[in-house]
């Protein structure tokens, strides 16, 4: 077995560029589901974003503004979910899997023209100081911006959940919706905010496929993306942390064992293809096997205020 | 004009009206795709040979699709679904539809079935399929004479016959001008995900390979190779044309067209029998699309030929002497490789490192 053809720098690299939708989506879906309520429609989201993103990235001649637009589309598409659920109380499940199959629509009549069409990259970012480092610099600190966003994004997420009085009000409104209602706190307004975050979230994540991780739009470019977020949800029961370790373990394994098979690894290619999810189902199961971490207690329950 | 005249006239068109309608859609056709028909490649084609064909039969033939249906057994009821509906001839286009198909088809005797890539059949099932490997000797001549590297990637999907006969060809003409290249090969045990496509097209490239082959159904690796620069691509059952002249320098395209319309005409004409297809490049099934100014004119005169020669019959791909990959003989000097082992190929040739996963 010659491995020395693997370069730990470039894998490095792919391994973010692989992890970076997965995390946005899911990071996303935490905020949701943290609020009560269930949106499986992520994947309808996401390639929503993804072809947004990509048309306005092409027309605009703007990544930037591919992801403004995508993050706005994926908002709007989980808007009507928020309505549907919230206002006129329909069944969480369905209509999240109505999501997805409206957003696999929507989205292949959206991309029609642009199939086929190259978009502008999105230009490196590079970190001064940091990024000089040597091996380093280039591996960790030289990478595009929604690399770092998305991290970032992941901290704040946590920060906000755990220090602030609002991310205490979400958490309340997720574990006793009625309780949340007594002592006066709109319910039914929170949880579409979380949803509207989701929803950009989901986009975003979308937008970073057909923008830098493939880079081109093709109908159902997602491919179960979406559901692969949702489940690392809840594998990682629904700890911001987790969220990313599961994400960057799905997206390093994916790539590690792509180049595993390049470099002609003595390894049985059938359980190389199996083992990025074997290895983050059970890492994620591990470092979760201690303490309570349950589900939301209001998870996918509906709310309204007369009841 | 009086009234009389002008009601008959009216009665006539009337008639003539009906006739046209009754006329209408004698007869549907469907289809079952393992992928979006906006993947750029394999459904691709599939479909706007399905688009010709209800153009050919200029309303005589309805068609109905249904898209991203997965080699599971969900593949059976999607299958079930579309016979229910009234389909009189249903075209399952991948490997995996094989067992799916063949349990449908007996319990609907008086539907015919198309299965494509697949070698089993019965009294209402056909399969056809395309000799795909003689675009991958051409494909391999080009990548043995273009690499720098000596090192080609190989994005294989499922270890099907099929996908292992196209390695095996483009390795040996690859082999044959540049004793040095070495292969690569990712098993991805998907046709199509772009995300995980343009991955391993970049796990390749960051292994060394600056030529990419690919076996997966969507133009992801093309947009990644062209990403990374200085590596060449083929398009894959489409021409992929919107990637040339650099990184895609050729490609296979498939042509479903021409089969598609003589098999509906047979039913039309009551004439349908259960058949075997497995026409190449001189049927022109396979086509080879046209070589980019990015090959040097030598290599581009030398695979033009190469094309011709299959085309006529005059050369075999598989022509002896061949071994197998653990050494032991396959083909004598001169001997060209059978159908049936062709169809059934489940061994690589000497020279592959790798090995096939099972």
């Amino acid at each position: 077995m010659d491995l020395s053809s693997i370069n730990p720098v470039l894998l490095i690299a792919s391994v973010m560029v692989s992890a970076t939708p997965i995390l946005l989506a899911a990071i996303g879906e935490m905020v949701v589901e943290k609020s009560g309520v269930l949106n499986l429609g992520v994947e309808g989201m996401m390639i929503t974003g993804a072809v947004v993103g990509f048309a306005v990235a092409v027309s605009a001649t703007s990544p930037g503004l591919g992801f403004v637009a995508a993050a706005i589309a994926g908002a709007l598409l989980s808007l009507a979910f928020g309505l549907l659920t919230q206002y006129l109380l329909s069944n969480q499940v369905a209509t999240g899997l109505g999501l997805t199959l409206v957003g696999l629509g929507l989205s292949s009549l959206i991309g029609k023209p642009y199939e086929g069409m190259k978009t502008p990259t999105l230009s490196k970012f590079e970190i001064p100081l940091l990024s000089d480092l040597p091996i380093l610099g280039d591996m960790l600190f030289s990478h595009d911006v929604m690399v770092y966003f998305s991290l970032l994004l992941v901290a704040a997420v946590w920060a906000f959940l755990k220090y602030t009085r609002a991310g205490l009000i979400l958490r309340a409104v997720g574990e006793g919706h009625d309780s949340a209602h007594a002592l006066g706190y709109k319910v039914t307004q929170i949880r579409i905010l979380a949803i509207l975050f989701g929803g950009a979230c989901a986009g975003l994540g979308g937008a970073y496929l057909s923008l830098v991780r493939v880079p081109q739009w093709t109908e159902g470019m997602t491919a179960g993306a979406g559901w692969i977020a949702l489940a690392i949800v809840v594998f990682a029961s629904w700890r911001a942390g987790r969220v990313a370790v599961g994400a960057y373990l799905f997206g390093g394994v994916t790539v590690l064992q792509l180049n595993l098979q390049a470099a002609g690894a003595d390894v049985p290619v059938a359980l190389l293809s199996a083992s990025p999810y074997l290895i983050t189902i059970l890492v994620l199961v591990i470092i979760s096997a201690r303490g309570v971490h349950g589900a939301p207690a209001s998870l996918g329950r509906p709310f309204h205020a007369s009841h | 004009m009086n009234r009389r005249t002008l009601l008959t006239t009216a009665a006539l068109a009337l008639t003539l009206g009906t006739t046209a309608f009754a006329q209408d859609e004698e007869i549907t056709a469907g289809f079952i795709y393992i992928g979006p028909p906006g993947d750029g490649g394999w459904t691709y084609e599939h479909d706007q040979a399905r688009q010709k064909m209800e153009a050919h039969f200029d309303g005589k033939v309805k068609t109905i699709y249904q898209e991203n249906v997965p080699e599971s057994a969900d593949a059976e009821r999607a299958i079930t679904q579309m016979a229910l509906t009234g389909a009189d001839i249903i075209f399952t286009t991948s490997f995996g539809y094989m067992d799916p198909t063949l349990a449908v088809a007996e319990k609907f005797p008086d539907v015919k079935f198309e299965h494509a890539t697949g070698y089993k059949r019965s009294d209402n099932v056909s399969t056809y399929s395309a000799r795909f490997y003689e675009g991958r000797a051409v494909q391999g001549h080009i990548a043995g004479k273009m690499t720098k590297t000596n090192k080609i990637g190989y994005i294989a999907s499922v270890p099907i016959p099929e996908v292992i006969r196209g390695i095996n060809s483009a390795y040996i003409h690859a082999k044959k001008v540049n004793p040095d290249v070495e292969f690569s090969i990712i098993w991805l045990y998907t046709w199509f995900d772009p995300a995980k496509e343009a991955d391993a097209a970049r796990a390749l490239i960051e292994n060394g390979a600056d030529v990419v082959l690919q076996h997966t159904d969507s133009t992801a690796p093309q947009a990644a190779a062209q990403e990374a620069g200085n590596v060449i691509t083929f398009g894959q059952a489409s021409d992929m044309a919107e990637y040339a002249p650099m990184p895609r320098v050729s490609s296979i395209i498939d042509d479903w067209a021409p089969y598609y319309i003589a098999r509906v005409q047979a039913v039309l004409d009551g004439t349908w029998e259960s058949t075997d297809t497995w026409d190449g490049i001189g049927k022109g099934m396979v086509g080879i699309g046209e070589i980019s100014d990015a090959v040097p004119a030598d290599v581009k005169a030398e695979a033009l030929a190469m094309k011709d020669a299959i085309a006529s019959g005059e050369y075999h791909p598989f022509t002896g002497p061949l071994k197998k990959q653990d050494g032991s003989d396959w083909l004598a000097e001169g001997e060209v490789a059978d159908d049936g082992t062709l169809a059934g190929m489940n061994f690589y040739l000497e020279g592959i490192t790798a090995e096939i996963p099972n």
